[in-house]
């Protein structure tokens, strides 16, 4: 073997460590307003109150409560509606709605992604229909389930189905074929197949895209029920909240029409940043899955 | 401390020579073995034949490309070969299982949703071989054979690379598997964890005299770990040697038989080049 040249060839050197226990502190605890900056949930609250801040000194300025009313007159409202108005009962009807639809569509995704994994042809099928519907908006089937169902909660559910379905088997196949080849033969080692292995193996490995998928599939569905109702919510008795928002809009009560948005998103967010926040915390992050 | 390691190792090496060899654990003859990919059909060994016997460290060595990894796959029961016969006790090999468990190179191979401890356990559960106080028990105890007692509940994603790799170890040393089937266990580590892992798998072995088939690419690796030395050809893997290489340890590396038998192997698994490098 040829010997490599050593151009510029330097002496050697060793040393003895240096005492380095004068370096001062090595770790220090961070201070209260460190702290505080560092955590989310406080940064989110005060991005909040800036941005009612500027929605109330905005609406002072513009001062026509017709077109923008005041953050401070909104929340009035809500709280007079909320207390003893029909916001409650509103909110209840939406919701139920709501979860009727949602758990519905989870459990056809559950069939459709069950068939997608277990053979060629169910893969296809999965594919194919994700790829016609996906895209479709869920308002759009509204005059069909109207036709089909009539006015009333089945077209609702009908048209909610159609926004999870969707998003939540795209996601949940994904997770699945995103499995590391490694796992699959470590969990098939042990002597596992069919539904243990789908339980015990695929779904907690593809937890994460499981989970995103229904987080989105949720806000899709939460969107299409008020979006429903605002289209069809003239004619029903016991409407939901976009039904509130529809009747307000019609009477001009544009503080109302507020307090039924800020409805809408106060729900979005609890589920969102609490619900979803939860279970996030008690599993994806703390298996290291996501960050 | 390594040097009497090493010591021991040689001494125990030359009883083993001499004494008559364990039984016969696996049994492969005529093996041979193909897969798909989406543009060709590519034969990875052919008509690969070897034994591999009780408290062997058998080492299948050669370089990439040699069907190793697919070798051990297939006694793993992940594939079936296309001619030939693949026996463990005396069974031919038909699927996966617990009787011969496997310890990948990724880090992935552990179930990030559980912890170090629940790992362990996960296998013993789920093939009903050890069930609840006993297989807790086994389980804390592998975990101590490989020092992690301290970090039995942590999540694997806590760990360092030497770390996942020792769990790994314990989750398959835990069930008493027949054979303890390893693809390139430390190739992924960094030199100096890697060194440690095979001192770490000596150790073990020294205690427990498991069988272990372990697949590597490096010479020095197979003479270091392995008691029995399989050669492959590159590209479709033939048996090129089966050489034995008991009584080397880290202490032995600048020893002239390592640079003897690590200069044979050498040699056979780079025939080819030589012999191309004389003719042109």
């Amino acid at each position: 073997m040829a010997t490599h040249a050593a151009p510029g060839l330097r002496p050697e050197y060793e040393r003895q460590l240096t005492d380095a226990s004068d370096v001062g502190e090595v770790q220090r605890p961070l201070s209260l307003s460190e702290r505080l900056w560092g955590s989310t949930p406080f940064r989110r609250f005060v991005m909040l109150i800036v941005l009612a801040v500027v929605w109330e000194c905005y609406a002072r300025f513009l001062s026509n409560p017709l077109l923008f009313p005041t953050f401070s007159e909104t929340l009035a409202t809500f709280w007079r509606d909320l207390v003893d108005g029909p916001l409650i009962s509103r909110t209840f009807t939406s919701l139920q709605v709501l979860v009727l639809g949602y758990g519905a569509g989870l459990a056809l995704a559950a069939v459709f992604t069950t068939l997608a994994v277990s053979s060629r042809i169910g893969t296809d099928l999965l594919s194919t229909l994700t790829a016609m519907f996906n895209p479709l908006p869920a308002i759009a089937l509204l005059p069909l389930a109207l036709i089909w169902f009539g006015l009333g909660i089945p077209s609702l559910v009908f048209v909610i189905i159609h926004s999870v379905l969707w998003a939540v088997s795209l996601n949940t196949h994904s997770g699945f074929r995103s499995v590391p080849e490694t796992l699959r033969m470590s969990g098939r080692n042990y002597g596992l197949s069919g539904i243990r292995y789908v339980m015990l193996i695929l779904i907690p490995a593809a937890f994460p895209a499981i989970l995103a998928g229904l987080k989105i599939g949720w806000a899709f569905a939460w969107r299409t029920l008020i979006a429903a109702e605002l289209v069809f919510g003239v004619s029903s008795r016991s409407g939901g909240l976009g039904w509130y928002i529809f009747e307000a809009r019609a009477e001009l009560l544009t503080a109302q029409v507020f307090a039924g948005l800020l409805t809408v998103i106060l729900i979005g967010l609890f589920v969102e940043s609490v619900i979803f926040r939860a279970i996030e915390a008690r599993t994806v992050q703390r298996w290291g899955m996501q960050r | 401390m390594l040097m009497t390691e090493a010591r021991t190792h040689q001494a125990e090496a030359f009883q083993r020579v001499d004494a008559t060899p364990l039984p016969v654990l696996l049994q492969v003859q005529g093996v041979t073995l193909q897969y798909k990919t989406p543009q060709h059909l590519v034969t990875a060994t052919y008509r690969v034949d070897f034994d591999v016997h009780e408290a062997d460290r058998f080492v299948i060595l050669g370089p990439s490309g040699c069907g190793k990894s697919t070798l051990l796959k297939a006694v793993g029961g992940f594939m079936n070969p296309v001619e030939g016969s693949m026996r463990i006790r005396g069974r031919e090999i038909s699927g996966p299982g617990p009787d011969r468990m496997m310890v990948f190179q990724e880090f992935e191979q552990l179930m990030p949703w559980k912890t170090v401890l629940q790992n362990v356990l996960f296998p013993m559960k789920v093939s009903g071989r050890f069930k609840g106080a006993d297989a807790r028990e086994r389980a804390l105890s592998a975990l101590a054979k490989v020092n992690l007692s301290k970090f039995a509940d942590v999540y694997p994603h806590m760990l360092s690379g030497g770390m996942k790799m020792r769990v790994a170890i314990a989750r398959a040393m835990a069930m008493e598997p027949d054979i303890l089937l390893m693809d390139e266990p430390f190739a992924a580590l960094d030199a100096l964890t890697r060194r440690k892992m095979q001192e770490e798998l000596l150790g073990l072995w020294d205690q427990l005299h498991f069988t272990v088939m372990f697949v590597t690419h490096s010479i020095e690796e197979a003479i270091l770990v392995g008691s029995r030395i399989l050669v492959l050809s590159p590209h479709p893997g033939r048996v090129r040697a089966e050489l034995n290489s008991t009584g080397f340890g880290h202490g032995s590396v600048d020893h002239p038989d390592f640079g003897r038998l690590s200069k044979r192997i050498h040699d056979f698994l780079f025939e080819d080049e030589l012999a191309v490098e004389v003719r042109s």
